[in-house]
């Protein structure tokens, strides 16, 4: 009981269907908490419509929070405090002036979901929502959050319920290795936003004409999501995930697992 | 990066007073260009005031037109009702540069004071008098497809980065700037960027400490008849090779007033002078368009990468006045254009 309480938020279910899948790695899953090469492992382990199965809920577990453990005090040059909502709870953080919000989130904060690319404001990899809009967190210095509300990747879903834009990217295959997904997803949700506004783009006929809410063809989302760059050009099917979000509508999905099923 | 001192601004007079105090000081807006330039060792400022929260952000009608507030955010500025509605060269521009998120960020004041993306400029191993005056121009019998082709110099033929700002020159901005003590200025946009000359360290006019505080755009009777034209390597998300702001008036068939300002071409936003002065009073034929446009590039100097900037700006200014003559709305004159691919 007393090694269980290093990773509590492992529920029983969750404890059993690890124990079945990789048994020799229970021990240091319960002692340090679930780790990415597990995750690889299962991979390995499983094979893919095994994995399917347990796919989400192993991807729940992976994207919580584990809490890094805090060093002992040490002196920070220009250190700042900061206090600002991250994914719904409150977050005080002492940081160098120079960290940006991404490494906050990745190497203080343990939420990994936002990625670095490019760390140069090119690729939009570490795009993240704060106080509504979609911004660059590696060009956002941490100490600059002051107040502000930051959504992540981790903080779309609802429980075990995936947020429409996570669902319809699975749906439509919307990424191939997942590198910019984080990112792409934290995009297409705050464009729904920007659409619903009657916001425009380079691409909109006539920006003179403001409407309550544009409703967006390919070629308009592939415009405003030209600050997401995927390098296995998976843009047909993220295209077609966002279509079917901001649409409300179905868009047929193109993938099947070779056994016919969806 | 670098060691910096870091401090929100707790007004618009503290945040003045301690960056003109401190020479390498800098306002920080949405950090977007200043940021990554501190990760690439280019700049080097030892303290950051922190701006966007001071009260400069609002968009609204003065007696002498639209103000713009320098800590407005590019995309709240581009989609602005009276912006849009009056100012579309500059909707138009702003939404042709950077991405979603960037817009997002960038504040107005910054989006002027942006460096330029000069390969050289951004090596710290490679000499560049910008980034350190006196040790040579990289680019100048480097690579240099992307650079200057209007008032360079033997120091400089970096080109300035922003659509935004074209839009501004074409539209006669004001900028109003207030720096120690108090002390206002108005600066016609014009005189805000600079050519290199023996000088291209310097990229503008601002005075250290002084702060964008608003962006004035006079009356115009051009809204109906505006277009940006952005030429790129790939159809979003990159720097212009060429672009053009075209405006007109139209009084019968005469043209009674007209802009035209280019981007890429040079170290500030270049407004087409020559050309202006050719097509007023005259009727808004493509003939006069080709006639103006191949006047105002008669004075370029391509470099050894660049000489094809030079058709291409000539034909980029037929077009963008071909695309204000026809309202200004997107789609009429891009080429390659997939309006009708909605699948």
């Amino acid at each position: 009981m007393e090694e269980r309480s290093t990773f509590p938020d492992l529920s029983e279910a969750e404890r059993k269907a690890l124990e079945e899948l990789m048994p020799d790695e229970m021990g240091e899953i319960i002692s340090s908490g679930i780790k990415r090469r597990h995750f690889l492992k299962l991979f390995a382990v499983t094979g893919t419509s095994l994995l399917a199965a347990n796919l989400l809920g192993i991807e729940q577990l992976m994207a919580r929070s584990v809490p890094i453990e805090e060093q002992p005090p040490v002196l920070i040059e220009n250190g700042i405090n900061v206090s600002f909502q991250v994914n719904g709870s409150t977050q005080k953080l002492t940081v160098d002036s120079r960290m940006t919000l991404l490494d906050t989130l990745r190497e203080r904060l343990g939420l990994t979901g936002s990625k670095k690319g490019c760390d140069h404001g090119q690729c939009g990899a570490c795009t993240v929502i704060v106080d509504d809009k979609r911004v660059l967190s590696c060009l956002t210095l941490a100490a600059t959050c002051e107040d502000k509300k930051v959504t992540t990747i981790e903080g779309l879903a609802i429980g075990n319920e995936l947020h429409p834009m996570q669902a319809s990217f699975i749906k439509h295959d919307g990424f191939q290795c997942g590198y910019c997904t984080p990112g792409q997803i934290c995009s297409a949700v705050a464009l729904m936003g920007e659409a619903k506004n009657g916001d425009a783009s380079y691409v909109t006929a006539n920006v003179r004409k403001k409407e309550k809410s544009v409703k967006l063809s390919n070629e308009e989302i592939r415009e405003r999501m030209s600050g997401n760059i995927c390098r296995c050009g998976a843009y047909p099917n993220i295209v077609n995930a966002i279509r079917e979000v901001h649409g409300d509508q179905a868009v047929a999905q193109v993938w099947q697992f070779a056994d016919g099923t969806i | 990066m670098r060691p910096f001192k870091y401090s929100n601004a707790s007004g618009p007079a503290a945040a003045i007073k301690a960056v003109t105090a401190n020479p390498t000081a800098r306002y920080l807006g949405g950090g977007t260009n200043l940021v990554d330039l501190m990760k690439e060792d280019v700049m080097r400022p030892s303290e950051l005031i922190e701006v966007t929260r001071l009260k400069f952000s609002a968009i609204e009608k003065k007696a002498n037109g639209l103000s713009i507030g320098g800590t407005a955010t590019n995309a709240v500025t581009a989609n602005h009702g009276l912006v849009r509605e009056n100012y579309p060269l500059l909707s138009m521009a702003i939404l042709a540069g950077a991405s979603a998120q960037i817009r997002n960020m960038a504040t107005n004041a910054g989006n002027l004071n942006q460096r330029t993306r000069c390969t050289y400029f951004y090596d710290v191993n490679m000499p560049c008098n910008k980034r350190e005056p006196g040790t040579g121009c990289g680019a100048l019998h480097g690579i240099n497809k992307n650079h200057a082709i209007l008032g360079w110099s033997e120091k400089c033929v970096a080109t300035y980065p922003s659509d935004m700002a074209v839009a501004l020159a074409a539209l006669n901005a004001v900028v109003h700037v207030e720096g120690a003590n108090g002390a206002k200025r108005s600066i016609p946009f014009a005189e805000f960027h600079r050519l290199p000359g023996n000088h291209p360290e310097i990229d503008n006019n601002l005075k250290h400490g002084e702060f964008i505080t608003s962006i004035e755009l006079p009356p115009n009777h051009l809204a109906d008849k505006s277009y940006y034209l952005k030429i790129r390597e790939r159809s979003s998300y990159a720097f212009a090779l060429v672009s053009v702001a075209a405006a007109l008036e139209i009084n019968g068939n005469k043209i009674k007033d007209v802009r035209i300002a280019l981007g890429g071409v040079a170290h500030k936003p270049w407004r087409a002078t020559i050309a202006e002065q050719l097509l007023m009073g005259k009727e808004a034929t493509e003939a006069n368009f080709k006639a103006a446009a191949l006047a105002e590039l008669k004075n370029a100097k391509p470099l050894g990468q660049n000489k094809y900037k030079v058709g291409l700006a000539a034909k980029a200014i037929v077009r963008a006045l071909e695309g204000a003559m026809q309202g200004g709305t997107y789609g009429a004159m891009e080429a390659g254009s997939t309006t009708t691919n909605q699948n």
